[in-house]
Order: C-alpha cells, then structure tokens, then sequence
C-alpha cells in the first residue's frame, strides 16, 4: 500500500489548489451545507434571537422599538389573561398528550394483532393525521356547531339530554371540545409510530413469557412497555411540543374564546402581536414558552441516550 | 391450554399456515373468535368510526341541498337521497378557490424542492463527508427540527418585512423550508447511512468527484428516502397556516387553508356546504398522493422519529 502510494506520487505531477480544496472534506463540506446554512440562520436563527429581543423592547406594528427592559415581562406577570391562557396551555396539553398516549397506545396494540385488511386499516387510521389540520377543524367547528350541531341532535334523539349542548360557547365546553379534536387529530400519529416500535419486538419474547405462565398484561406490563420505552419518550415529546405551540385548531373553532377561556400561549401571542399590533408584548408571551419547550428537549435527549444504551451503542 | 391444543389439532393447517406466513402475529391464535370480538373487533371499530365521522359528515354536508342541511327533523340529518353538486360548483365558480388551490401549490412545490435541494446536499455532507464539527451540525439540526412555528412567526414577519417579501408568495416559499429542512435532513441522513462505504470508494478510487458520487451512486440508492422525503414534506407545507395567515394579506395569493378560514366564511347561514366543499377538496390532493404512497409516508413519519 505504501509502495503504491509511493509510486503515484512519483508518477502524477504535483495537486493544483483547486484540486487539492476539491478534495478536502472541510471545504467541500462547507459549500455542501451553504444552502441548508442559509436558508435556517437567515430565517430560523435569525428570528429566533430577534424574537427575544422584541421581547426586551416596545416594538409596535410597523414601528421598531427601544429597550425597555423587563416591561414586557412585568406587564404580562399582572394580566390575569396571560396566567389563564398558561393555564389554558397546560391543561390543554397535560390533558390532550396524556388521553392521545393511552388511546394512541391502545390503538397500536390492537393494530399489532393479527388482523384482516390490516394495511388498509393501518392506512385508513392515519388520514387524520395527513388531512390539513385547519380543514378538520373547520368540520368539527361545524360538528359543534350550537343550533345544528349532529352530535347534539343523536343525544338528543336518543333521550340523553334535553336541549343542544353550546359546545363552543360556555367555557368549560368549549376546552373539552378542543381538547377532543387536538385528541382526534393527534392519536393516529402516536398510534402509527408506535406500531412501528411493537413490530420491531421479538414475537418470541412473548411466546417464551406466555410458556412460563404470563397473563397478557404481565406480557405488556414486562415485555411491551420496557422496550417500547424510549420510542415512547420521543413520541411524547412530539406530541407535547405540538399540543404545547398549537394555533390552528383554536384559531379555527374558537379564536380564543368564550372570554379566552380557550386561549393558548400561541394564539394569544397572535392576537396581541399581529391583532393588536403590540409586537413586543406577543414575543414576550412567545418567549415564555421557550422554557417549557426546553423542557421537552431534555425529555427527547434522555429518551434517545436510552434507547441507544440498550441497543449497546456508544452515546456519540 | 388444552382448549388451544385441541384446536390446533382440529385446525392444524391454520396454525402451519399461521406459522410459516408471518411471524409477528405471535400467540394470537389462542383467543378464541368471541374473545376477539369484545377485545380486538369492537374496540377497533369505535376507534375507526370516531376517526372517520368527522369525514363522511364534511363528504354528506357538501353534497347535501341547502333546506336538508338545516332542518333535521324532517329530513334524516344521516343520509341524503338528492345529493347536489351546487356547494362545489358555487365554489369552483363563484369563488376564487381555484387561485387558492393553484397558490397552495405552487408554494408546496417550490418550498419542498428548495428543501430537498438543499437537504440532501447538507445530509451527504454530514454523513459522509464528515467534515469538522460534522457531528455537531447534525445535533443543531435535529434542534431546528423542535423550534416551532409558533414561537417564530412575530419575528420572522417583521423579517419579512424588512426583505420586501411581504404579501408575495416568495415570504412563504422562503420561510417554508425552515420547517421542513432540518426534518428532510435528518430522515436523509437515516437513509444515507444505509448506503454502503464500499460503492463510494471505489468510485473514489475510479477517479469520480463528490458531485459525480452523489448524483450518480447516492441519490439513485436512495430514491425511497427522497420520495418519503418529498411527501412529508409537500404534506407539511399544504398543511402550514400560521405562516400564511401572517405573511399574506392579499386575497390573491392566500393559500387554501388561510383562505377558507379568512374569505370563505361570511355570515351566510347556508355557507356549510361550501365550507365543507372546500375543506373536502382542499385535502383531496393530499389524500390520493397519500393513497399511492402510504408505505414512504409512515416510513417517513417513523423514520423521523426513530432516528
């Protein structure tokens, strides 16, 4: 090999410049990576470091603003609406990730039975998810809708209730409501990804618990849930930096209200940057939720360093 | 236990077929049919009719005439003999919708090709030209693929602002691929990893150049990645809306999503039909391209997820 080296050097004529850069990794990986560069600092990095900034000035539509410190801050931590739409946030989120785990699980498991026209239901359960979200919003907009609402009607057929149900116009309704479609729309996703983690689990781990006397749910409770672990953390994160940072949904069935009983930190922040136009006030509320988002990250790293601990690779 | 050998026995050719066809099934076939209806039929059926209500009732109050819509005791609120095309015409006709359809994709088609583009250039260059610091890159990446919209529209539309794209269709081509660059790289990245080291040395040593390794030995490798890639990507920018409801104000260039929201509902009592019409064809194409291409998608939606 050395020999060989040897003699090619003797033999080609001294690399020019151009050929010499055209073979180094650290150059050609510069200009590989210049679009992708481009393209997230110019329009993600950028804004993101903006986006704090904003929050430290008083920055109005059309008008560029001057430091004024923690103002922002200070204003929001006395409006009762911030603290209700953070409450808002949290609940719709603890409650919708936690019922879209359960069913979303519950959903994979019945999927990984043996099963007829499997992959056409496995298809058929995903449309959800690829439908736009606004689109299905606007269904259950009209689903709830408080005169002519089908669900109201059925109840009411049937002898459950006596008059329509204001889905969208009492408080606590209207949270259940759109709660229940963040729920319908994230479940397939939680459900799909999951299955793909149950087939990759070794069939014969259960014939092997199920010999020496394992009840189904010693099956899951031992078998499925210890190696479904670390998909499931990164799924959760997923799903709760999504429920956490959701517009659409609101903006489309309630804008916010009854009296922002529905309102998330995202479609406030909307409604007091854009609307309004107070652009430094809306990046504060964007801003706090740049903790809570971390917060989720932390979650995704260790669920990931875990997965690759028990498959026994080196944490690189 | 015994009940199961004794079927097995009875049914020796389901439990051989069983067994040699597929091997995820595992122990099922020791329930017995009643049991799997109450614990696998039933359940399965209530989660599949809640998924797919919401649909067969947008499809139904599409095509349903105007005086049934409305008036449930009359006219069953489940069915409709005399379905109308009215809805989709008026939409079709009377509205912009076309422009909007048009917008939307002319927006998804530029933003994910941009995406591709530059994805697969960034994913080759981490994974296999591995340059310094290449590792970290893929970490920062993986961190753009978490930041989320809604934290970045205030700031991004004053940017937006500030580069004169504001109201065009360029402010959503540009700022799409935020979103979709970091997932595209990093499900590319999964997928070049699997290409074996070997076929690029010996190109190497054949004296071809990273540009002739990537176009002619990589991409060709990997054309399920690129099309996963291209679908989720194309579902993510048909989907967008909080971008689009920010950067443009013009009714002439919206998208579908913000514009069915924004110029579509009126205070009409009779606006359903055309509201549910649009929304039904809003996500028809996303639906057939889904349809040819279900294996890529849930690869991809995985994909992105295992890695």
């Amino acid at each position: 090999m050395t020999d060989a080296a040897i003699r090619a050097k003797v033999v080609a004529p001294e690399p020019s410049l151009m050929e010499r850069l055209m073979t180094n990794r650290d150059w050609l990986g510069f200009w590989f990576m210049m679009p992708a560069a481009a393209f997230l600092i110019l329009f993600l990095a950028y804004p993101l470091g903006l986006g704090v900034w904003l929050s430290f000035t008083d920055a109005r539509l059309g008008r560029a603003g001057v430091f004024v410190g923690l103002d922002n801050y200070d204003f929001l931590s006395d409006d009762p609406t911030f603290w209700l739409t953070v409450f808002n946030t949290i609940l719709y989120t603890t409650v919708a990730s936690t019922i879209k785990f359960a069913i979303g699980l519950y959903l994979a498991l019945l999927l990984n039975e043996r099963l007829p026209f499997k992959a056409i239901i496995r298809a058929v359960v995903l449309i959800p998810f690829i439908v736009p979200t606004v689109l299905s919003a606007i269904a259950f907009w009209w689903l709830f809708d408080p005169q002519f609402s089908i669900i109201s009607w059925s109840l009411m057929k049937l002898g459950l209730i006596t008059q329509n149900i204001n889905f969208l116009g009492d408080p606590w309704n209207a949270r259940w409501s759109v709660i229940f479609a963040n729920i319908w729309r994230g479940v397939p996703f939680v459900a799909i990804t999951l299955l793909a983690g149950l087939q990759t689990v070794s069939p014969s781990l259960y014939e092997a618990a199920t010999i020496d006397g394992a009840t189904p749910w010693q099956n899951f409770r031992y078998i499925t849930y210890p190696l479904l672990t670390p998909i499931i953390a990164v799924v959760m994160t997923f799903s709760v930096l999504f429920t956490f940072t959701d517009f659409q949904l609101i903006w489309v069935m309630t804008r916010g209200g009854p009296v922002n009983a529905t309102h998330l930190m995202a479609t406030f922040s909307y409604q007091r940057a854009i609307m309004s136009g107070y652009l430094g006030e809306g990046s504060a509320i964007a801003t706090a939720m740049i903790p809570f988002l971390l917060l989720a990250i932390l979650v995704s790293w260790f669920g990931l360093q875990r997965r690759k601990w028990q498959q026994g690779e080196d944490n690189d | 236990m015994t009940d199961a050998l004794a079927k097995q026995v009875a049914e020796p050719q389901h439990v051989l077929s069983d067994s040699t066809a597929d091997h995820s099934e595992g122990m099922s076939y020791l329930h017995s049919l009643p049991r799997r209806l109450i614990t696998l039929y039933l359940p399965l059926s209530l989660i599949l009719i809640v998924l797919l209500f919401p649909f067969y009732w947008m499809a139904l109050t599409a095509v349903k005439p105007d005086e049934q819509l409305l008036d449930m005791d009359k006219f069953s609120p489940f069915w409709t003999w005399n379905p109308t095309f009215k809805h989709v015409y008026k939409l079709l006709f009377q509205t912009d919708y076309p422009i909007w359809l048009w917008n939307t994709m002319l927006v998804a088609v530029c933003a994910t090709a941009l995406s591709i583009i530059a994805s697969v250039l960034a994913a080759y260059a981490i994974v296999r030209l591995r340059y310094k610091g290449a590792r970290w890159v893929g970490g920062a990446i993986f961190l753009a693929y978490l930041v989320p919209p809604s934290i970045l529209f205030i700031p991004l539309s004053t940017v937006v602002f500030q580069y004169g794209l504001f109201d065009t269709p360029f402010a959503l081509i540009l700022t799409y691929p935020t979103i979709l660059i970091p997932f595209s790289t990093w499900l590319l990245m999964g997928y070049f990893k699997t290409i074996p080291f070997e076929l690029e040395e010996c190109a190497l040593i054949d004296g071809a150049s990273r540009w002739q390794i990537l176009w002619r030995i990589v991409l060709p490798l990997a054309v399920p990645g690129l099309i996963s890639a291209f679908i989720f990507c194309f579902t993510l920018c048909w989907n967008e809306f909080i971008y689009a409801l920010t950067f443009i104000s013009s009714t002439q260039y919206k998208t579908v999503p913000v514009a069915i929201v924004t110029a579509l509902v009126d205070g009409d009592v009779y606006r359903w039909g055309s509201l549910m019409a649009g929304a039904l064809i809003g996500s028809l194409p996303l639906v057939v391209l889904y349809a040819f291409f279900v294996e890529h998608y849930v690869s991809a939606m995985t994909g992105a997820v295992k890695e």
